[in-house]
């Protein structure tokens, strides 16, 4: 959207060579990409493929080979994918909220803007419907103020309802705050509604670029190596990018 | 002060600390880890008979040598903890019995606070006291630990750093438990206060309160049924808290 010559200012992330190795395996390769403020960047990839290691290590909290940027006084928002332990400790919204020692005032503004009432404080996390976790966790990523939202499979588990209303919800953040989302995603109808980038790895970059030019059936196909049984009857997916 | 008193504010003590400490290790099975910790203070428990010294002096460094070890073990092996702990904890009661004198082990087992020390008694409610205040502050970001280590990291917390103060924390009660309800039950002592508070408290609030009330009654109720009956006090303390327990249950909805 603007010339080229903004274009190094408005870059917000850049990894550069990302190598990651867990338990002496390699799980990334050689990953280089930037991403631009206020991009939605959808990253795909089969089970297994290093997607969740990507997220974290963006976040910083696994070790890491290669460089991995970030615009300075970046403040990052994370929603991890599971939360199985949190189930097993009493805790009302509210004080699932106060964990992260954000303000009362703030935990109001936060419920308006992810759609729900301030009764549901009260309430026990263990008695919300997936979707309303859903939306509970979003906003306690939220409540540092954070300038990126990391989002692991924000739609995973949730009924139909819950994941078209969490879908809209992603859409008006990125809207009303500006957000720059970068997330692990599978439905690639939601890539091509709300992304305008995308991020192809298993293990190493296979695509990067705008979904509807690189999210081509041969691009599908070559990612999920055989997995997406309905692509590879058009298309036998051999020939590298 | 009577001998009964001594034992009664000790014991109400160390049952409150380990209530409370226990309700944060309940979620991730930590509870449990008590009772195998517990058995390996064994022979430090032993030693301290032997040579007329603290019980939870005895007791300490063998319960961080066995977390040492498991640790070790952990991250060599790959084995899961539980298998670990039983090879380390088997291994330390069966050298606890080649040298425990048996005229005292049932001091050893099921503990004796009844004989306490007034030393003793002031030593261990001090320790209490600072390992109450020490969980208070790191409750609510173990909490979180609890609940996700990554969102935890992702928040900027240093999760080695309060694993590492949460362990002492929880080797220290065992070395405290020990003394009241001896080398096998410590896990009952940690774990009991907070499956009760666990099904009454509806937020963590109530939680926390109630696992440390009833850690405080069982305790209470333990001692005093000790001195109607002169039967041994740990093991009352810890059919009291089943008790409370069972209450519990017809109580949740």
């Amino acid at each position: 959207m603007l010339n080229v010559g903004l274009k190094m200012e408005n870059v917000i992330l850049s990894v550069e060579n990302l190598n990651v190795k867990l338990n002496g395996e390699a799980v990334l390769i050689d990953l280089s990409f930037d991403v631009d403020e206020g991009d939605v960047l959808a990253i795909l990839g089969p089970n297994g493929a290093g997607k969740t290691t990507l997220l974290k290590a963006l976040l910083g909290i696994i070790p890491y080979e290669g460089v991995i940027k970030w615009r300075k006084g970046i403040k990052i928002g994370y929603v991890p994918q599971r939360l199985p332990f949190i189930r097993d400790v009493p805790l009302s919204v509210k004080e699932f909220f106060h964990l992260e020692n954000a303000p009362e005032n703030e935990i109001k503004e936060i419920l308006k803007s992810i759609g729900l009432e301030k009764e549901i404080l009260k309430k026990k996390i263990g008695d919300l419907s997936s979707g309303q976790f859903q939306r509970i966790l979003i906003g306690w990523a939220l409540a540092s103020d954070p300038h990126v939202l990391l989002f692991d499979e924000p739609l995973a588990g949730i009924d139909i309802g819950g994941q078209e209303s969490v879908y809209n919800l992603l859409e008006r953040l990125k809207e009303e705050k500006n957000l720059t989302i970068l997330f692990v995603i599978h439905e690639l109808s939601i890539v091509y509604r709300l992304a305008n980038k995308v991020l192809c790895v298993n293990k190493r970059m296979l695509c990067s670029g705008v979904p509807k030019e690189k999210l081509t059936s041969e691009a599908i196909s070559n990612l999920y190596a055989g997995q997406v049984k309905f692509y590879q009857h058009k298309h036998k997916g051999q020939e590298s990018l | 002060m009577s001998q009964f008193l001594l034992s009664l504010f000790s014991g109400i003590f160390i049952g409150g600390a380990a209530g409370f400490l226990g309700s944060l290790m309940l979620p991730k099975r930590m509870a449990l880890a008590a009772g195998p910790l517990g058995h390996l203070a064994l022979p430090g428990i032993a030693l301290a008979l032997i040579y007329g010294f603290d019980i939870s002096l005895g007791a300490f460094p063998f319960v961080i040598l066995g977390i040492i070890l498991i640790w070790v073990f952990e991250r060599r092996t790959k084995l899961p903890t539980e298998a670990l702990t039983a090879v380390v904890f088997a291994t330390g009661v069966a050298i606890a019995f080649f040298f425990l004198p048996i005229e005292q082990a049932e001091a050893a087992l099921v503990g004796d606070i009844s004989s306490i020390q007034l030393n003793d008694a002031v030593f261990s409610i001090i320790l209490c006291i600072i390992i109450f205040f020490v969980v208070k502050e790191i409750y609510s970001k173990m909490t979180l630990i609890n609940i996700s280590e990554d969102l935890a990291k992702s928040q900027k917390i240093d999760v080695e750093k309060y694993n590492l103060v949460y362990l002492l924390l929880i080797a220290l009660i065992v070395a405290l438990g020990v003394k009241v309800v001896g080398g096998l039950l410590t896990a009952a002592i940690v774990a009991i206060p907070a499956v009760t508070s666990r099904n009454l408290a509806k937020t963590i609030a109530q939680y926390k309160f109630l696992a440390l009330s009833f850690g405080i009654l069982s305790s209470a109720f333990g001692i005093f049924l000790s001195q109607l009956t002169m039967l041994p006090a740990g093991p009352l303390i810890i059919v009291s808290s089943a008790f409370l327990f069972l209450i519990s249950i017809t109580l949740k909805r």
